[in-house]
Order: structure tokens, then sequence, then C-alpha cells
């Protein structure tokens, strides 16, 4: 399972990478393959505000949907419309090409709380 | 009186009148008649009754197939309930009719609406809704509607992750935001974890009892006590109300308000099968808030009555799914109260008996009881790359309709059991000997037979994830 060290994670397995203050959100390898085939994304809309832990996209496989929940609080500043004409990418490029959405985030301590890649491999 | 043929928008094109005492191909214009063979294929009857014949065959359904999809309750529908929806004097009448010529009618629906009540300790009932999470959208209408009216602002409702997807659906299309709540490892819900997050923005908390796993709700009268103490209400959602019947009474447990499904409980049919019923339930103060029209005597006859001013309105077209109510009306009168009882008494002793039979073989997360239906987890048995999926897809070739898989999404792999009090014992058995049959031996000894299955049915292995991605929605 590939956890790339230079990120964050959370407990609900969605992955942050921190520049400043954007954070890109995604879901990690364990993830995309937990939730097998991805056949349907929804993503929020740019300038919404966000609660971290709130739901603002949903992933829906052969087998569910799953609420994908933002880690961090603040604005909603880019998403990646691509993996919606091809939901495959976030199968096979999860930590790349198949990253969400990116939050302006407001609160440094939010990040602060997030895991490192040690503790989110003991959780998984 | 003469019969008007068509009628189009005024200076679109003049509407003819028929004489009902001419012949009619006399009386339309020259203009308007086909004078070229209509082009319809030609076959013989024989050739016709086989094509149809044929494609009936490739169902799967109850009449022809075990069906033990766990949470829909796929009881045998009564052949009875199906002759009599057909009378004519049901299938002639108009919905737009005047409501004395169809006393008859109405009076069922009333009966009906009070069998509902007095099996589900509610006060009163609307027929209206067409299906299960119809009626979970209309009680989140109407609990929104409640607080709005004593001016109380609230916006979320919980749902526990052990609850049907339709919940927090039903819950987010009526305007409230979802909490979600964890349950235990037998899928009930804790009243100390619950009280944490019952907060003042609370309006409900929408429960299944039995629920997903098939474990009963223990603490039911002190989760009642803590959400009602919050001031929220607390909401049934009857689709396991066939474990429970005649037992237990929603309504006792402290429940405000509830749905049922007749097309699982009170046997009509669903799916393919066709249309679904769910009638919602509420107790006494919530009635003001139910759908229009509401049925009622007014002296000696049955009326209609659409005065309600804090109803939520009207949600179906008509007065809901009619044939559907007269089916699940004669179920309840052919069974009566105690065969209602023994029916939910059954369909908990068939579910235990398969329960029993495969616990010490297969995983079962919720532990060596049940209620009418259950789940196993046969992961730790699958020794090669055999998925839950390859199990049910085998199990079409073996001549039974696959279980409920991936749900509840608490349990990894999971394969969800309802067998209903209508089967044989010697169903059961031969059920429950296939599919451990499957599990245990063919997944390590034949596992291709499992990935290449089905191979009987009239089309093969389905290639979901491309059916999704990119659907083929027309015949080319």
């Amino acid at each position: 399972m590939d956890i790339p060290g230079n990120l964050k994670y959370t407990k609900t397995h969605e992955w942050v990478k921190i520049d400043g203050s954007i954070a890109k959100v995604g879901i990690t390898d364990f993830a995309q393959h937990e939730i097998t085939d991805i056949v349907h994304i929804e993503l929020p809309e740019i300038g919404k505000q966000v609660k971290k832990g709130q739901p603002v996209a949903i992933i829906e496989s052969v087998k569910s949907a799953f609420d994908i929940y933002t880690p961090v609080s603040g604005k909603i500043v880019g998403t990646n419309d691509s993996i919606l004409e091809s939901p495959e990418n976030v199968n096979e490029s999860p930590y790349e090409g198949g990253y969400l959405f990116v939050v302006e985030f407001d609160d440094e301590k939010e990040v602060e709380s997030l895991l490192g890649a040690g503790d989110y491999k003991k959780l998984i | 009186m003469g019969r008007l043929l068509n009628e189009l928008p005024v200076g679109y094109c003049p509407a003819y009148s028929l004489d009902s005492d001419i012949e009619i191909n006399a009386q339309i214009p020259e203009n308007l008649k086909r004078n070229l063979d209509l082009g319809l294929p030609n076959v013989t009857e024989s050739d016709l009754l086989r094509h149809f014949t044929n494609l009936s065959r490739k169902n799967y359904a109850l009449s022809t197939t075990f069906y033990p999809l766990g949470s829909c309750t796929m009881k045998h529908n009564l052949l009875v309930s199906e002759r009599i929806a057909k009378f004519n004097n049901f299938t002639n009448l108009h919905p737009y009719q005047n409501s004395k010529t169809i006393q008859g009618v109405l009076e069922i629906m009333y009966n009906l609406e009070k069998d509902l009540c007095e099996i589900s300790g509610m006060d009163y009932f609307s027929l209206q809704q067409a299906a299960g999470a119809h009626g979970e959208f209309a009680s989140l209408l109407i609990i929104a509607k409640y607080f709005k009216s004593i001016k109380q602002k609230r916006t979320k409702v919980i749902v526990p992750d052990s609850a049907h997807g339709t919940n927090p659906a039903s819950a987010t299309l009526a305007g409230f935001d979802i909490v979600s709540l964890k349950s235990e490892p037998d899928g009930s819900v804790l009243p100390e974890k619950l009280k944490e997050i019952l907060t003042p923005e609370i309006a409900a908390i929408m429960l299944t009892v039995p629920n997903t796993l098939g474990t009963f709700e223990r603490n039911i009268h002190e989760i009642s006590k803590v959400v009602h103490e919050n001031g929220s209400l607390l909401y049934y959602d009857g689709a396991n109300l066939n474990a429970i019947m005649g037992v237990v009474r929603p309504g006792d447990m402290g429940f405000d308000i509830m749905h049922v499904n007749l097309h699982k409980t009170f046997s009509t049919p669903h799916g393919g099968g066709g249309p679904g019923s769910g009638p919602v339930g509420v107790k006494a103060f919530l009635d003001p808030f139910l759908p229009v029209p509401k049925i009622e005597i007014a002296g000696n006859e049955f009326v209609l009555n659409y005065e309600k001013p804090k109803s939520i309105g009207k949600l179906k077209a008509f007065f809901g799914n009619f044939p559907v109510l007269l089916k699940a009306y004669v179920y309840i009168k052919s069974l009566g109260a105690k065969g209602l009882k023994n029916a939910s008494e059954q369909a908990v002793l068939n579910a235990n008996y398969m329960l029993a039979r495969f616990k010490d073989k297969i995983n079962v997360p919720a532990g060596n009881r049940c209620m009418h239906e259950f789940v196993l987890a046969p992961k730790a048995s699958f020794k090669s790359a055999i998925k839950t999926l390859d199990v049910a897809k085998r199990l079409l070739d073996c001549g039974y309709y696959a279980p409920t898989v991936y749900f509840p999404l608490i349990v990894e792999e999971a394969i969800m059991i309802e067998p209903t009090e209508t089967e044989s014992k010697e169903t059961l058995d031969s059920f429950v000997d296939v599919l451990t049959k499957i599990i245990l031996d063919e997944a390590s000894s034949e596992p291709q037979k499992l990935k290449d299955a089905p191979v009987n049915t009239a089309v093969g292995r389905l290639n979901e994830v491309e059916a999704a991605r990119n659907p083929v929605l027309r015949w080319k």
C-alpha cells in the first residue's frame, strides 16, 4: 500500500498536501482500493466555505457511495474536474492525477492535528 | 352523445366529433385516413407465444426460485390478493369519480389505516407514499413542518451507520444535514454515545428496529428517553417490521413517526413485480401535518378531506398505489392478528435456523442469535482472491437468487440473508448446503468456477464497472 511520507492524512482516509496556506486533498491508495472501481464523483463548488469534517464530495463505486470529508476548514479554491469524466484516474493515480479538490485553509492548528504517514500506516 | 376523437390547441386544427350512431370509419375525413399498410411484423401466433413465453422464462422471480434478499422481505405474495385486485369492481374505477360512488374503496383504505395503526401502535396513517424512501421523505417533511410550527430551528438529523442508505438521502432531500452515529459491532446504538451528539439542533434520529445486522435495539426505551428529553423526534424505518409484527409495536417503544413497506411486510409484490407502497404513521400530535387528502367519516359516509391547513400537501397523484393497498388489506385480513404474529415468529425462526447452521462454519459478526435476517462475513473463509461478488454469481448458477451483498457497509464482504416465513425447511436446508459448499469448498478447490460464474443464466458475468461508467441506454 503506497503511503507517501510527504503528505498528511486523516482517519477517514483522505490525504492532504500542504503548500503555504493551500491544501490539496485526495483519497489514499488504501481508500481507492477499498472503494474499488470508481464510477461517479461529485465535487464541491468553487468558493464554498467548508468546515473540517464536513462531507464535501461523493465518490461512488459499483459497491456503494462514500462521503469524502474535508480535512481542514476554509474555502474551496480548486477542483479536479478531469476526474468527473475519467473517475478511473482516482483508482490509478490517487496521489497525483486523481486528487479531488483544493482548500485555502484558515486554521494552522487543524493542519497540525492531521496524521503523519507513520501514524496513518498504523491505522490501516 | 358523441365521442371526441381529438382536441388540439385552438387555431391548430379543428376537433372532430364522432356520432356513435354512425359507423366510425365513415366519419373519419379522407385526409386523415392511412392508406398504406401499417408495417407491423407478421409472425404466427405460435411463434409469438413462444417468444413471450421464452422471455418470461428468463426471469428470476419468487415464483421460480428462493429469493433470500436481505432487507427486502421477499415473502410469498398471496395469489388471492392478485385475483381480488383484478376484479372489475376495482380496475374499472376512475380516481376522479365522485367519492359517493367509491364508498367501498374508501372504506377499504380507511380500514387499512386503522389496521396499520393497531399493528404499529401509531394514531394515524397516510397511505399515499409510493415506496419506502418516499415514506421516509414524507416523514422528514412532516418533522420539518412540525418544528417550524412550534418555532424551533432544528436543522440536523442523526442516522446510525447501520441504517439503510435511503435514510441519509431522504433527510438530505428534505433539507436536513446528517449527523452520522457509529454503531456498536452488532449494529445497535448506545444511549450514552447518542447523548453526546444530541444537540439542540437535532430534529430527529432515524432508527431501523431490528437493525440491518438483524439485532433488536435492546436500549430502545433509554434511547427514546434521551431523544425526547432533547426535544427531538424518534423516527422508525419500517423496513424490518416483518420481524416484530404482533409482538412489539414501534408506537409503544416511543417512536413518534414511521413508515411501513406494504411491499415487504404485507406481502405485495415488489422489485420488478410491481409498484410499492410506504404508508406513514404518526402519533396524534403530528396528524395535522400528514398529506392530504385524509379519509374521514362524515355522518354515514366516507369523505376525502383536503382541508388541513398545516398539511405538508399532496405527495402523489390520486390516493397512492391503490391496488397495492388492496393486496396488503387482503393479506392482513387473511392472516388476522394471530396469523400476522405467527408470520413474524416464523420469519425469525427461519432466520435463526439458517444462522445456527452457518455459525460454526462461516463468520457471523453480530453473534449467534438474530431477528428476521442475519449477515455473514465470509472474508476469513476466502483463501484465494475470491470475493463475495463471485459467491453471489455462483449462486445464480445453482438456481438461487443471490442474497444482498456488500450491505450493510459496516461488514466487510457482507452477505445478508433474509429467508422470510414462507419458505420450507427443505428450501432453507438446501440453500445453506449450497452456499456453504461454495464458500468453504469451491472457493478453494475451484476458484475459476466462481470467477467465471454465472454460466447457466441468459447472460454471463456483466461488466458492472463499464456499465456504470459508459452505460448503453438504447438498443441499436
